[in-house]
């Protein structure tokens, strides 16, 4: 297989906080090959949001990466100096975040945002930069760009806004999105139409995306390739069929029993029981599901958990798999 | 409309007042129709949904409902009295403020951080059904806390020692110490966990049977809504546009917004994608709305030119259900 575009490996990020160490990520790896979409599902705090702030670069301060090998198209990520890295970002990379009023500039109008993108990777004059704005509103099919892009945040409907991001990341056409959680607090028919914009584009362009989701139907819908992750862990990754027909781990079974849309009476529903372990625990079980887990064998308390082939593409961090 | 019903609104408004207008200047008063012409009728035990998307007033109407704000007119009626006049303050201390209590959307936001979990379910039994002695009063906030699979050692924390899901019970359990008949949820899963809502609906379904509560189930999500309730209720822009029972409207909705809602849920598993409806177009504002155009014209896929000239009106199509619109689809997804 050549090189794929974004391949993470080994990836372990530790906050330090007042109330000690946080263990966020441990051990995370994966895969994207361009055209891809990959879909990264989880409760809060699962550290999908993490994930793909360490990829892009942007962790708060608080966050140690201590270790994890990010490459893009081959390249090392983490060893690009860091003024390579924010010409990276933005250009061949580029993020969406959750949510979009918080995440744009309230006392900037929205084309100058964009613009600012724009005029950072490719410098060019007041008109040419105009262009390339309008175009990228265009793209993401905003009613009157000419009006709107004097208009500041405040002035327009969230589903605008988050179209507004999309404008943002788009603009100087990257080839990996990252799209952190895009849709949350948005109406299902706004989701809808924004959801089908972001495939189209990621189609048209070839990008290889990333969808990070707590939304396991919405995640079906718009991903070739899921990668469900607990506690910091990836407890199981499997292309989207085989994973709603076949799961293997218990976590990823739980959760698909709990979707309202995938059982006709309330009394059908089955939570998962417990809740995610206290990640600033020094003695984190191998497996952090171990202590919610209806099939816990004592095998499991056996260090030197990882991920093992299950099927075609189909792997599973579980030793006493479904 | 029976009487034995336990709530009943008729033509419920509530207008928020956006700019009084000037007389002298003949500036035009500008209102925000927020509940527009709003008739609905709970009766005893029954769970409705009430459905529709962000600014369709459906919180407002909650609120209305539980005489947290006043409406600007319309009729209230609760088991057959009428409401409408009664002040908020003298609703607040009478026996019927104990018999509709609502859950608020927030878990973090709507409890009281310096109470600890005893004392915000005490609080409105101290309140309104205020018992004998201590002992009594704390059996009572034990029973909620239980009824609600609240073990009893969380009564000494406080809310910033609870997950997400324990507050959801903490907000359920201190509505339910007053023995409600009606309780109204206002997105009371919005802010959980898939794994976590599934107990809160879990809950709300075993309260439903065992006492008997009537719910109106506020929420975005009709997913969540077809599980719990009996009858949905749809609102677009303050007014319903189709109400019936769940398994009618979920396999044959007759509104096309109905119909755009429900496709544009995402489904598991659904393997091949299915139509989408897609809902390009701004919706209407809901400020000074044009009377004589329907609500959803605009980004009506069906929409003809009699939508733009004449507003529909709520009509009854048999089997208990009630669609707003001039030309409602008659099978699924097919127009007439």
């Amino acid at each position: 297989m050549s090189v794929p575009l974004l391949s993470v490996r080994d990836l372990t990020v530790d906050f330090a906080t007042r109330d000690g160490t946080v263990h966020v990520l441990d051990g995370v790896n994966f895969e994207l090959a361009a055209g891809e979409t990959l879909g990264i599902v989880g409760e809060s705090g699962s550290g999908k949001s993490v994930t793909a702030f360490a990829i892009m670069g942007i962790l708060d301060h608080a966050a140690r990466v201590l270790s994890g090998d990010i490459r893009f198209e081959g390249r090392d990520v983490r060893a690009m100096y860091p003024r390579e890295r924010d010409l990276w970002r933005g250009k061949e990379a580029s993020i969406i975040f959750q949510n979009p009023r918080t995440a744009l500039n309230p006392i900037r109008s929205v084309g100058r945002q964009i613009a600012d993108v724009v005029s950072r990777h490719t410098p060019g004059s007041s008109s040419e930069i105009r262009e390339s704005v309008l175009g990228a509103m265009r793209q993401v099919r905003i009613p009157d760009p000419e009006r709107r892009m004097s208009s500041y945040p405040f002035e327009l409907s969230g589903g605008l806004c988050q179209r507004i991001g999309i404008a943002a990341a788009l603009a100087c056409h990257p080839r990996l999105l990252i799209a952190d959680e895009p849709t949350t607090g948005l109406d299902v028919t706004t989701q809808a139409v924004i959801m089908d914009m972001i495939r189209d584009i990621a189609r048209q362009g070839n990008l290889g995306t990333v969808l990070i989701t707590h939304d396991l139907a919405l995640a079906s819908e718009y991903c070739d390739r899921i990668l469900v992750m607990h506690a910091g862990h990836v407890v199981e990754t499997a292309p989207v069929k085989d994973l709603f027909a076949n799961p293997r781990h218990p976590y990823t079974y739980g959760l698909l029993n709990s979707v309202p849309s995938m059982v006709d009476s309330v009394h059908d529903l089955r939570a998962i029981p417990g809740s995610l372990p206290d990640l600033r625990r020094a003695d984190l079980p191998p497996c952090r599901f171990a202590e919610r887990c209806p099939r816990r064998i004592p095998a499991c308390d056996a260090p030197g958990l990882t991920l093992k082939e299950a099927g075609p593409s189909h792997a599973v961090a579980c030793r006493n798999p479904l | 409309m029976t009487t034995s019903s336990i709530i009943t609104v008729e033509n419920l408004k509530r207008h928020f007042v956006l700019d009084r207008g000037n007389f002298l200047t003949r500036r035009k008063p500008v209102n925000l129709h927020a509940v527009d012409g709003v008739t609905l009728d709970i009766q005893p035990g029954e769970a409705v949904g009430l459905v529709g998307e962000s600014g369709c007033g459906k919180s407002t109407l909650a609120r209305v409902l539980c005489r947290l704000i006043d409406s600007t007119s319309g009729r209230i009626l609760f088991e057959g009295r009428d409401i409408t006049d009664m002040s908020a303050s003298a609703f607040a201390g009478s026996q019927m403020r104990s018999d509709i209590q609502m859950v608020f959307q927030d878990p973090t936001e709507s409890l009281n951080p310096l109470f600890n979990v005893f004392d915000l379910i005490a609080d409105p039994c101290r309140r309104l059904k205020p018992q004998k002695n201590r002992a009594a009063l704390r059996a009572k906030v034990e029973a909620a806390a239980v009824s609600v699979n609240l073990p009893l050692e969380f009564l000494t924390r406080f809310p910033h020692q609870l997950s997400g899901g324990q507050k959801a019970r903490v907000g359920i359990a201190r509505a339910m110490v007053v023995d409600p008949r009606l309780l109204v949820l206002d997105e009371p899963t919005a802010a959980l966990d898939v794994s976590v809502q599934a107990t809160v609906l879990q809950l709300l379904g075993s309260l439903r049977r065992d006492k008997g509560v009537a719910l109106l189930f506020v929420s975005h999500d009709l997913n969540v809504v077809r599980l719990l309730c009996s009858r949905i209720v749809v609102m677009y822009l303050g007014q319903v546009v189709e109400s019936g029972p769940t398994d009618h409207l979920f396999h044959a909705p007759q509104h096309p917004y109905t119909h755009a809602l429900l496709s544009a849920i995402p489904t598991l598993g659904s393997g091949a994608r299915r139509d989408r409806i897609k809902l390009d177009g701004d919706p209407q504002s809901p400020v000074n709305p044009s009377a004589d155009k329907c609500r959803f014209a605009g980004r009506c896929p069906l929409q003809q030119e009699l939508c733009t000239r004449q507003a529909p009106v709520l009509s009854r199509t048999g089997s208990g259900r009630e669609v707003r619109c001039h030309f409602p689809l008659a099978e699924p997804g097919a127009p007439k």
